[in-house]
């Protein structure tokens, strides 16, 4: 799909007009690749609006970290993720949150559970799925709680890769494939614990990992700093490759722009579903005896950066590396494991009738 | 001024003085004498702090005993950190005010529940806890007991960390496996992470979970009738607002023209010390100015007295099936010298042997001449 010739970017939209969520358009700076793909949907012309109307865009947001005591009903993700995931989407997404008052148990394997939602703005519709990891890294000897999630991962892979062998294939493949992984860090301000470096050397191989400083609001700017240095030593020495990967940058535009962003993660971030008055505006934040966080104040923490990396710079880019990258290699992955010849249209259903096999 | 004079009342009659003096004994100036003999001989006090790392355990050490005692610290880094076990660390500090003297024992514990695989990795703890049991206990049944070290642990501060919602499985069993031996004290971590609405809810199932999963953390004993209503305040205070919610600080910040402790957020100053920020003072309060004393006698009188009778039974059941005579007074065996102070032994023996030689020489040599 093409930019038709004298097509220009229209100016800033006109408020309301079908949104259900307002949120604030900021054009990015520099223009992503592919051409005709917008950097910033709520900017493209109405063209191509249409084109991503039936379908939306499915990002699955697979969350990390959460604790909560043994056994009995916990409440929310002791480090802040359906917050944070409500504060990103300025609504109601997360599971917690749908559903008040339900108090959930914390099992004794990690679960994988899926919401979806569809979000609209400005006449973009936008199917957003978020992936829940409840029980993950709460128990006593976690050794393998990261199977679960892995598993769910490479099952999302294996049915597109089933949809797109089939010989009459649906137009639109739907694409539950997981997009991003937000991997929460508690902020201790010493070294990523071998849970999280055993998590992230795994995951990174087959999803893109974004890694954050949760509740951040426990740490001064210098701690701050002394630990984002740590983390990113740390993910050197391990040869931890997290979003935006190095690697898959495509040109040194690309590159400037990620280095800056490579400079920064991870990101720490303070999530808030409560407003307050902050000199005469309402703002999201957290009032303490001591002073009220601001969650959007790039001065207070980092949160303002990850929903732009998130959303508006980079969610299409999150969509790619996934398609191009992670699954081609699970696909090629699976055709080696394969003792059948190479999977083709004319050579029909793989398993039909050729005994089980995990194609 | 004669210690008898000092506790005498007002009077005002000389005659009533005279009738006063005869029925006054004198021994209303014990506490005195005590009082002088316990500075002279100094106080000792053994904390120990566990909870996972990152929680503020060191920052929150050096804010309540005003020193520095991790200066030297360094973290590890991960290649160290991947084959980490949990040990045990002691920090020895003498303070001094006011001329009282206190040794301060402080038992850390870096590891405790920092690998993938936390399956007891409160054994190396209790082991700790149980060896200083029983060296108190051979001690006290030895030959000598003039000088008898106290090693014994008597208070474990247990940091939970704010990021959950309540008790997680490794503290729960970590306090179940350790409340029959040493006072719990159980402390919510880096408070300044939760609004004043989520520390009251945390707080809540905090108590919950203690009680639901039976675990005997310290109680603050039962303020006597008499104590004026203050006090009682005071107390009641302390029990509703278990368990603590701490918030530690290496640095001094200004806020509103004085120099406190504190932390420094672009977004407020966090003061230590002001009661509405946190538990702090209260925890200071409890465990240095007024139940420091009872935290010891509980661990001698409760805790160390449970060992003790679990070690005799075992003991004279042990010598019951050996068919012995059973002995009012237990016979601990000897114990075994490890293998470092055997060399050392050895060593030793060795250098008398040849030194005993030589002078033998020598005086060969003497009687010869």
């Amino acid at each position: 799909v093409g930019l038709p010739q004298g097509c220009h970017l229209p100016g800033p939209p006109p408020p309301g007009g079908g949104r259900r969520v307002p949120l604030p358009c900021r054009a990015s700076p520099a223009a992503r690749n592919a051409p005709g793909l917008y950097p910033n949907l709520w900017d493209a012309p109405k063209w191509i609006r249409s084109c991503y109307r039936p379908g939306g865009i499915s990002l699955s947001g697979g969350t990390g970290r959460q604790t909560g005591p043994a056994g009995d009903p916990t409440g929310q993700s002791g480090l802040g993720k359906s917050t944070m995931v409500n504060t990103l989407f300025k609504s109601k997404v997360s599971r917690k949150a749908s559903q008040p008052g339900q108090e959930e148990r914390i099992p004794k394997t990690v679960q994988v559970q899926s919401i979806s939602h569809v979000i609209e703005e400005k006449g973009v519709k936008m199917k957003l799925t978020v992936t829940d990891t409840p029980g993950f890294g709460d128990q006593i000897n976690n050794e393998n709680c990261w199977d679960p999630i892995i598993k769910y991962i490479n099952e999302q892979y294996e049915r597109y890769l089933r949809e797109e062998v089939l010989i009459t294939r649906k137009r639109k493949i739907p694409d539950t494939r997981v997009h991003g992984c937000v991997y929460f860090v508690p902020p201790t301000g010493h070294w990523l614990r071998p849970l999280d470096l055993e998590f992230m050397q795994r995951l990174s191989k087959i999803v893109n990992v974004v890694p954050v400083i949760a509740k951040a609001d426990t740490l001064t700017l210098e701690e701050r700093a002394e630990f984002k240095q740590r983390i990113q030593e740390d993910l050197k020495t391990h040869a931890i490759s997290v979003y935006p990967q190095a690697d898959f940058d495509q040109d040194p535009d690309d590159r400037l722009l990620n280095d800056r962003i490579r400079e920064k993660i991870p990101f720490a971030v303070v999530g808030a579903d409560q407003e307050h008055q902050v000199n005469g505006k309402r703002v999201l934040g957290r009032k303490t005896k001591w002073g009220i966080i601001e969650v959007e104040n790039p001065a207070h923490c980092e949160f303002p950066l990850l929903r732009d990396l998130l959303i508006r710079s980079h969610l299409q880019d999150l969509k790619d590396i996934t398609h191009n990258v992670h699954y081609e290699s699970y696909r090629v992955r699976r055709l080696n494991e394969s003792n059948r010849p190479a999977l083709s249209p004319l050579n029909g259903l793989p398993g039909k009738g050729e005994g089980s096999s995990n194609l | 001024m004669s210690t008898g004079m000092r506790y005498k009342s007002k009077l005002v009659n000389p005659e009533e003085k005279q009738d006063h003096e005869k029925q006054y004994v004198g021994f209303a100036t014990l506490p005195n004498q005590v009082h002088r003999k316990s500075v002279k001989k100094g106080f000792d006090f053994t904390l120990m702090v566990a909870g996972e790392s990152g929680l503020g355990k060191s920052t929150l050490v050096n804010s309540l005993f005003l020193t520095d005692l991790y200066k030297d610290r360094k973290l590890l880094n991960a290649e160290e950190r991947i084959n980490q076990t949990v040990e045990i660390v002691k920090h020895t500090v003498d303070i001094e005010e006011k001329g009282v003297k206190l040794k301060l024992t402080i038992v850390d514990t870096p590891g405790f529940g920092d690998a993938v695989n936390n399956t007891e990795c409160w054994k190396p703890i209790t082991d700790y806890i149980d060896q200083q049991f029983e060296q108190y206990f051979r001690d006290e049944s030895g030959l000598n007991r003039k000088n008898i070290q106290d090693n014994r642990v008597h208070c474990c501060l247990y940091f939970i960390s704010p990021f959950g919602h309540g008790l997680r499985p490794v503290d729960v069993e970590f306090m179940k496996a350790l409340h029959e031996k040493v006072n719990i004290v159980p402390l919510i971590a880096k408070a300044d992470c939760l609004i004043p609405s989520e520390i009251r809810k945390l707080k809540e199932r905090i108590r919950e979970e203690i009680d639901k999963f039976g675990i005997k953390v310290y109680q603050f004993p039962e303020c006597d009738s008499d104590e004026d209503e203050e006090f009682k305040q005071q107390d009641r205070e302390l029990k509703e607002s278990a368990p603590f919610a701490v918030i530690g600080s290496n640095t001094v910040v200004e806020a509103k023209g004085q120099r406190v402790r504190g932390r420094l957020y672009p977004w407020g100053i966090v003061e230590v010390e002001n009661q509405a920020h946190c538990d702090f003072v209260k925890l200071r309060n409890m465990l240095i100015r007024t139940h420091m004393h009872d935290l010891k006698d509980v661990t001698c009188d409760v805790h160390y007295e449970n060992y003790r009778a679990q070690c005799i039974q075992q003991m004279t059941s042990k010598l019951t099936q050996d068919n012995r005579i059973e002995s009012p007074i237990p016979i601990l065996p000897l114990p075994t010298p490890d293998t470092e102070t055997e060399k050392l032994i050895k060593m030793k023996d060795e250098e008398l042997r040849r030194m005993q030689e030589m002078l033998q020489k020598m005086q060969q040599q003497m009687q010869d001449q």
